[in-house]
């Protein structure tokens, strides 16, 4: 009987880096098949643009650095980045939308500030805000949930649109039936019913809402929170800043809603539309720009929930889950100065 | 610091004001969205740069050491206001693209800065040269940004350059590429940010492979020769 001799740490893991992505893409999968399922094949074009861009981005960066390349390709996480821009831009956003976006992600975000760790912000957000920012017309005429769409965005049309090919009879007449079913967001809607003097109830009334939520994005949140507890359930994240972000974001949201309820967007709105799942389990629980010890995590969580309600309630933009996650990532480095567990032997407070 | 060489070659490259001791940064990142823009402040800061540190050189002997700091302020607020009220008179319409940034020359440190720094310590001519030189630094480094900002963010070159020069320059205008939706970005302050920290990081690079390909002074092998005896 062979025994197997090593110095400590006693503990076994396989929990490296590349697998630790790869599950983190894996479990994106229900949700981007729903999404797909909801908002047709554009999603799927843009993710294949988003990986390919950031291969070949961070390929690029690393000749130019003279690192490994092989290496780093291989720990995944240019994949995660891209699949998290690509599922939060619209379906059927032009082609150079997500390709600039990408290699803003890659090349500045990442790579600028020293490559995988040592980036402070999360850098399919700061590429969202970018692009958010930059190209508002864009960024927010996402398609209408092909449940109640007049025209099904199908894969030949969704190609023709997010290529721009429009010097052609075919072109056009894919083009027009893509138009007709661009539209704003549930909250997008919302906010602006509610900035015209509709209440919350008579604006649900449209046909982008079932009952209590909106339509598609309903089941799309459900599908991405199913693939955080598949997460969780692997270890690859803590529950802390989902939860924390969850919580505080139905508090806030619930303490609106009792006030006034014509007014304030329902807490159950809140938390099941535009990225809120996304951003809770795997946007937030990004290792690298979170708060490390479970007390930051919980104060970084919470954060980033009331940051979402104060902006998607107060803001100019229509969702938030961006601007909050950034704001986070600034605060974190400050959050794990003041919440640094104690050391054993160490008295607390010293 | 005493040959006109030197001084000229610390203005535009080596201590230039703009990429190396990041002076004047808030009229860099503000009014650098077009090379108008970027060229009428350049200008106006370099005449205002080369009146005060001419002032200031012909008065520093006069000038108790104690108060030399708000007599230079006000050397400059005069010369300011001088420069203000002149692009008022005769370029208008860049008068009111540039606003508030023309009379916040007060401040920038770009000026105090060359009159503490070099002005009160030399000669007239020096100092012209050297205020002249500085100018010319921070006017460079307003250009390329705002070329490289203006051909980004809306795919010209010399837009609106009828605003500085007059109605004729309008033809100047240079349309690179035509653009559907303009890159917001490039356009606004955060764009300016990132693009001025690639402009450095530019300047660092070329240092190095100017550094790199300079012939390294041969270290001088010492041989001893033993002189003891090895028993």
């Amino acid at each position: 009987m062979a025994f197997k001799i090593a110095s400590s740490p006693h503990v076994s893991t396989s929990l490296h880096t590349n697998t630790v992505m790869k599950r983190v893409a894996l479990c994106l999968i229900p949700g981007l098949v729903v999404q797909s399922y909801y908002f047709g094949f554009g999603t799927l074009i843009q993710l294949l643009l988003a990986v390919s861009t950031a291969y070949l981005a961070e390929a690029a960066v690393m000749k130019l650095r003279n690192k490994n390349i092989k290496a780093t390709l291989s720990d995944n996480s240019a994949l995660v980045t891209a699949v998290l821009l690509a599922v939060a831009i619209p379906p059927l956003a032009p082609w150079w939308l997500i390709v600039i976006g990408t290699l803003f992600a890659i090349v500045i975000v990442k790579q600028l500030y020293g490559g995988l760790g040592n980036n402070v912000f999360n850098p399919a957000m700061a590429a969202y805000v970018l692009l958010l920012i930059s190209f508002p017309v864009q960024m927010t005429s996402w398609i209408a949930p092909q449940t109640i769409a007049l025209n099904h965005a199908d894969i030949l049309s969704s190609l023709f649109s997010i290529f721009e090919f429009r010097h052609s009879f075919l072109a056009e007449h894919f083009q027009l039936s893509i138009d007709g079913t661009t539209m704003a967001t549930p909250l997008d809607t919302l906010k602006t019913d509610l900035s015209m003097g509709l209440t919350t109830t008579e604006s649900m009334t449209k046909p982008i809402f079932s009952g209590m939520a909106a339509e598609g994005w309903f089941w799309v949140n459900m599908a991405y929170l199913i693939g955080g507890a598949i997460m969780l359930k692997l270890k690859v994240i803590r529950w802390h800043i989902s939860i924390a972000i969850l919580a505080s974001l139905f508090v806030c949201a619930s303490f609106g809603y009792l006030i006034s309820p014509d007014t304030f967007v329902s807490p159950l709105m809140h938390l099941f539309s535009g990225g809120t799942m996304l951003a809770a389990f795997f946007i937030a629980t990004d290792p690298v720009t979170a708060a490390t010890s479970p007390r930051g995590r919980l104060i970084f969580g919470a954060m980033i929930g009331v940051l979402i309600y104060v902006i998607r309630t107060f803001g100019g933009y229509p969702d938030a889950v961006a601007f909050a996650v950034l704001l986070a990532n600034m605060c974190a480095p400050f959050i794990d100065y003041y919440v640094r567990p104690r050391s054993y032997g160490h008295r607390t407070g010293n | 610091m005493s040959n006109y060489r030197d001084i000229a070659s610390q203005g535009l490259w080596k201590n230039n004001p703009g990429l190396v001791q990041l002076l004047g940064l808030c009229p860099l990142l503000a009014v650098t969205a077009t090379i108008a823009n970027a060229l009428g402040l350049g200008v106006a800061t370099l005449l205002v740069l080369v009146g005060s540190n001419i002032l200031v050189s012909l008065v520093r002997d006069y000038v108790p050491k104690e108060i030399r700091i708000p007599v230079f302020v006000m050397i400059i607020a005069a010369l300011v206001t001088c420069v203000q009220l002149l692009i008022n008179a005769y370029a208008y319409n860049l008068y009111l693209s540039l606003g508030i940034f023309l009379p916040l020359i007060v401040t920038n440190c770009i000026i105090i800065g060359r009159a503490e720094a070099f002005a009160s310590r030399n000669t007239l001519a020096h100092s012209a040269f050297d205020g002249f030189m500085m100018g010319l630094g921070f006017t460079a480094v307003l250009v390329v940004l705002g070329a490289s900002r203006e051909l980004l963010g809306q795919g010209t070159l010399f837009d609106g350059a009828d605003l500085l020069l007059g109605e004729w320059a309008s033809s100047l205008t240079i349309q690179v590429w035509q653009v559907d939706t303009p890159f917001l970005l490039a356009m606004l302050p955060p764009g300016a940010f990132i693009a001025m920290g690639l402009l450095i990081a530019l300047k660092n690079v070329i240092d190095s492979k100017i550094k790199a390909r300079q012939p390294k002074p041969e270290s001088v092998a010492v041989t001893r020769a033993r002189i003891t005896k090895v028993s």
